[in-house]
């Protein structure tokens, strides 16, 4: 039986994790390869690593993060921000990466799904969308960290990514990110309903019933920061939770 | 003792970095190659995974590498095959319908039929039917990180065999004398991967643990 996934998700900015970090009881929580280490342990069952490096300079640290990571890892590592061409994406890999998450770059180019997926295959090609509802109430892809809102549909979008190569989407409900509210149900659904790729559920997770319901909404993985970071819980007692819940994990 | 050589095949687009890392963890010294003696001769061969089965061939057919693949597996010495490294073993795939396998294993490579998601990504079940092809010498029940849309249905006579489902049942795993190979990621699979992974090194070859 396949297990649900939880996946941490490690923001990093110039080598440093930035999510969640300045509130934690943890010692030196902000080295992404020790909390890298730090949740295997604990159970996770892959990681995701996405620089938010603002500048140029940041994202140099890049490559020398994932070695890091890599060193101290042996499960799944996902690598995104700023990915933008087959090049970038096969030095992610080369330095450590398993698979690597394209974001703007892909929607504004979508051929570029293609070329990451025919070079290094569909499993390894992740697309991240991010979503947020309109005034029609529908959903709509916005880009650029938030910033631009496209009028693109969210769901159009999805289905266009599987179509060009990708093999997982990592759906972010803008509206929701960091705000421990809960994840998007209704979004996640209709993703699901959409492709059959495997959707990775990001954005509002507090509590393992959140996680829940999102696992029920048709989330094969479930993306958890805040609450990992902040020390509010763990990945061994959330999978413990779900399990109680009746989701099949890995313990 | 100095630490066992791990010559890992040069693919050109695979991820060989959570492999050679893994076998660093374990002790041993891996190096990536594309020399066909030395895939013949070293004392432990990897053949990782690439994106699709044809393009693995293509780069094993461009490198002179088809025979001492083979030659490599038929005498029994340590060799580690994973995800489309386990399936170009086979002698065709459905994702690759002109390409011709290994021709080791005489089977074929089909896709997953069924309502779940595919590419089939996590960490799934592995079990050791009980039977006389059951696995013995590496694998065990477990779980493991698995990444694929393909995968071999039964495996012929002549193998130790581990199963896992997806919709339904497929071949995990399987070995026969020095010969390991995983549909999974025995890199990425944690703990249970790495202990499988010395396993292989510790029983297959002459390392001594």
């Amino acid at each position: 039986m396949l297990t649900r996934r939880i996946i941490p998700c490690l923001d990093v900015r110039d080598g440093r994790v930035v999510k969640g970090v300045q509130f934690s009881g943890l010692r030196d929580a902000g080295s992404p390869a020790e909390l890298a280490q730090r949740y295997e342990a604990q159970g996770a069952d892959e990681l995701v690593m996405l620089d938010v490096s603002a500048t140029p300079e940041g994202r140099q640290t890049q490559l020398e993060t994932v070695r890091a990571i890599r060193e101290v890892l042996f499960i799944p590592l996902t690598v995104g921000g700023g990915v933008r061409s087959v090049e970038q994406a096969q030095a992610l890999l080369e330095a450590g990466a398993d698979k690597v998450s394209m974001n703007t770059a892909a929607f504004e180019r979508p051929q570029l799904i293609t070329q990451i997926a025919d070079r290094f295959g569909r499993q390894c090609t992740v697309v991240a969308i991010d979503a947020a509802t309109n005034e029609q109430g529908s959903w709509e892809v916005v880009t650029l960290s938030g910033q631009n809102r496209t009028g693109v549909d969210a769901i159009e979008w999805a289905r266009q990514c599987e179509q060009k190569g990708g093999g997982e989407i990592l759906l972010t409900c803008w509206d929701r990110d960091g705000t421990q509210s809960g994840y998007e149900l209704d979004l996640i659904k209709q993703v699901t309903q959409a492709v059959s790729i495997p959707i990775i559920a990001s954005g509002g997770a507090a509590n393992a019933s959140h996680l829940n319901e999102a696992i029920d909404a048709g989330a094969s993985a479930v993306l958890v920061a805040s609450i990992l970071h902040d020390g509010l819980t763990t990945v061994e007692s959330l999978k413990t939770e779900l399990r109680n819940m009746n989701v099949e994990v890995r313990l | 003792m100095s630490p066992p050589k791990v010559s890992i095949i040069r693919t050109g687009t695979a991820n060989t970095a959570s492999v050679l890392n893994a076998f660093t963890k374990l002790g041993a010294t891996p190096e990536l190659t594309s020399d066909p003696k030395e895939v013949i001769e070293a004392q432990y061969v990897v053949l990782p995974g690439v994106g699709s089965f044809g393009a693995a061939m293509e780069e094993l057919v461009a490198n002179d590498l088809v025979d001492p693949i083979v030659q490599r597996a038929n005498s029994g010495k340590p060799l580690l095959a994973i995800c489309v490294g386990l399936q170009v073993l086979c002698t065709s795939s459905e994702e690759s319908p002109k390409s011709i396998g290994l021709g080791i294993v005489d089977a074929s490579i089909t896709r997953f039929k069924n309502e779940l998601p595919i590419p089939q990504l996590g960490w799934n079940t592995i079990e050791i039917k009980s039977g006389c092809n059951a696995a013995r010498a590496y694998l065990t029940p477990g779980e493991a990180y698995f990444a694929n849309s393909y995968r071999l249905e039964c495996v012929p006579p002549g193998f130790n065999v581990a199963m896992s489902c997806y919709g339904s049942p497929f071949v995990a795993g399987f070995e026969r004398n020095g010969l390991l190979a995983c549909q999974f990621h025995p890199e990425l699979s944690g703990r249970w991967g790495l202990e499988l992974l010395e396993s292989w090194l510790c029983q297959s070859g002459a390392m001594s643990c």
